[in-house]
């Protein structure tokens, strides 16, 4: 009977994509469970000659030089004087930005400036470490002259400008997103814009806001290019930030572009540093997506 | 007769007055002043990227190879790798990125596995460049044995382009009418057949608008493909998937790292090339859009 066949054949067809679909919609999970995989296949080949506590405790980072040390302090420190430089930075005007482009600004004046701001995020990392070191270090040196050439200073301002992006362009949907009924409730009761902005929107918006500055941090501490080029490669226990440091993503790239041998210890420190980066952005991530989940979650029966 | 005179109003309500206006002016002030910053910070990034680099650029600049004197080096292999690692990677993602978007739009029910994989899609966005290269070093040029090809470089940009080719997706898909959906299930097609011919070709559009922003955001990073291997030095162009090759940022970044101010043009000069691929492809991704609001008359 053709119409049978014609029709068990259509349906064969339908199996067989739903099953290619279903397969390319498993890539994200597969790909999660192979960087899982593949940084901890390396990590613990690491970890079997360098116990953890050493990891966690040393004071030195030297796996490259005849005497080696591993202790991942100085790069953890590195990343974080130089992300921490950035988001004070970026969190004050980011949370200005978007509360002004929310609430105040006019549609004309959002519609030049948001394009403005998401040029920002498009410019790529070599470029700002390009920046970095041939404009805005001489520029800073010409005040603080006791400057180096590579420092944690230029490098942490100019990633500030990288994440502002990300912070006032997640924080302004959340503004937006808080129900009209909350301004007006606050308007009602007499409270000025100004009032109503700081006293009632933007506690609002709490949560949400601190998500975006879970993720921007996220953001600055997986930043590899900007802080390869412009903070230096020698890894400093410092928190001065006038000094050269090193983070976890340029140890990273210095030991990439030399000719270590693969299966070596040395080889093996980069997913041992992969890993702990990868778990400290998974940490902020998570949390960020929780509380941006949750404030959306809060607001939803106002909609 | 009695001159009627206005109440004297409180002072205590005029001070407030007064510094209620201070603190809105103060807030004002402030949030400009911090978009004064961040637009001359960006003016002055591409002020200096082309006070330094524009005169650089020229034929011989478009077509050397890197040399160890800096008025001889040149781009060449650098914007061919560039290119044909973003050919390649789009070849990869595309089929991907869509699919994994049809599947959860169009077919998913709502269950565990569904809430998962957009958990891992979202948690996927947020992983830094340089872990997947880590993927890619030992995923694809070790356990598939690619070696430090321009396909280990692109599956590993394939990879990392996937989350947000599969959001742009699935909004470009959940923008399709829901009516075009029920019409075409009402004259007897399957759920594949109303995807493959009415859903898909309308959405087509937006996916590629998200596409080419994905694509636009991975021919920028460096630090991927540098740790999957990608050369410093290439004298050479590819000539098949396998070979080894460089990628614009990469040569850029190698030339700001030397000392001599002659190198540091080229690297200006390379990035500014940088640029205007990216600008050429966020154009086109634009007037894709515009074009695609002015196909919607249902």
């Amino acid at each position: 009977m053709k119409a049978s066949r014609a029709a068990r054949w259509a349906h064969w067809q339908e199996r067989l994509i739903l099953v290619l679909l279903f397969a390319s919609a498993s890539v994200s999970v597969v790909t999660t469970l192979a960087i899982a995989i593949s940084l901890g296949v390396e990590a613990i080949g690491f970890f079997r000659e360098v116990p953890l506590i050493r990891f966690l405790t040393e004071r030195e980072w030297t796996p490259l030089f005849a005497i080696k040390k591993f202790g991942i302090l100085p790069l953890v420190c590195g990343t974080f004087l130089i992300a921490g430089i950035a988001m004070v930075l970026a969190v004050p005007m980011g949370v200005l930005i978007a509360t002004y482009l929310a609430e105040y600004a006019s549609e004309r004046v959002r519609r030049v400036l948001k394009p403005v701001i998401e040029v920002l995020a498009g410019i790529p990392s070599v470029l700002y470490g390009y920046f970095a070191l041939l404009f805005v270090t001489p520029l800073l040196q010409k005040f603080i002259p006791s400057l180096s050439g590579f420092n944690a200073l230029s490098p942490g301002i100019v990633l500030a400008f990288m994440v502002l992006p990300t912070i006032a362009s997640i924080s302004e949907d959340i503004i937006y997103a808080v129900p009209q009924s909350i301004r007006e409730a606050s308007l009602a009761l007499g409270a000025t814009k100004l009032q109503t902005t700081f006293r009632a929107v933007l506690p609002a918006a709490g949560s949400g806001i601190i998500a975006a500055c879970l993720l921007g941090f996220s953001r600055a501490i997986g930043e590899t290019m900007l802080v390869t080029i412009a903070a230096g490669q020698m890894p400093n226990l410092t928190l001065n930030p006038l000094e050269p440091v090193q983070t976890m993503t340029a140890y990273i790239v210095q030991v990439s572009l030399g000719d270590v041998p693969h299966g070596s210890l040395e080889y093996r420190t980069i997913f041992a540093v992969g890993l702990t980066l990868f778990l400290m952005t998974l940490i902020f991530n998570l949390f960020g997506l929780f509380l941006r989940e949750r404030f959306i979650r809060t607001f939803q029966r106002f909609a | 007769m009695e001159v009627v005179t206005a109440p004297k109003v409180e002072p205590e309500a005029v001070r407030r007055r007064r510094r209620e206006v201070l603190m809105e002016w103060l807030f004002l002030a402030s949030a400009w002043v911090a978009l004064l910053l961040t637009i001359s910070v960006l003016l002055a990034i591409l002020g200096k990227l082309f006070a330094d680099g524009l005169t650089r650029i020229n034929w011989q600049f478009l077509t050397s190879f890197p040399s160890r004197r800096p008025e001889e080096a040149g781009i060449f292999s650098a914007w061919v790798g560039t290119l044909y690692v973003m050919f390649l990677t789009a070849a990869i993602a595309l089929p991907l990125g869509i699919g994994a978007a049809i599947y959860l739009e169009e077919f998913a029910s709502r269950n565990w596995f569904t809430r998962l994989v957009e958990l891992n899609i979202n948690n996927l966005a947020g992983i830094p460049a340089i872990i997947y290269g880590l993927l890619g070093l030992q995923v694809f040029v070790r356990w598939f044995r690619m070696g430090e090809s321009v396909l280990a470089g692109a599956c590993t940009l394939a990879i990392m382009s996937l989350p947000v080719i599969i959001v742009a997706s699935r909004e470009a898909l959940r923008a399709v009418p829901v009516s075009i959906r029920e019409a075409a299930l009402a004259l007897g097609a399957t759920r594949w057949q109303t995807v493959r011919d009415h859903v898909l070709p309308l959405a087509i559009p937006g996916i590629l608008t998200g596409t080419i922003l994905a694509l636009s955001r991975a021919i920028g990073e460096a630090a991927p493909l540098v740790t999957i291997g990608a050369l410093t030095f290439v004298a050479f162009l590819p000539k098949s998937p396998l070979d080894p090759f460089t990628v614009l940022p990469i040569q850029a970044y190698n030339w700001v790292s030397r000392p001599q101010p002659e190198f540091h043009r080229n690297a200006a000069a390379a990035l500014i090339v940088l640029l205007a691929l990216l600008l050429l492809m966020n154009s086109i991704a634009i007037y894709l859009r515009n074009r695609y609001q002015q196909r919607w008359r249902i």
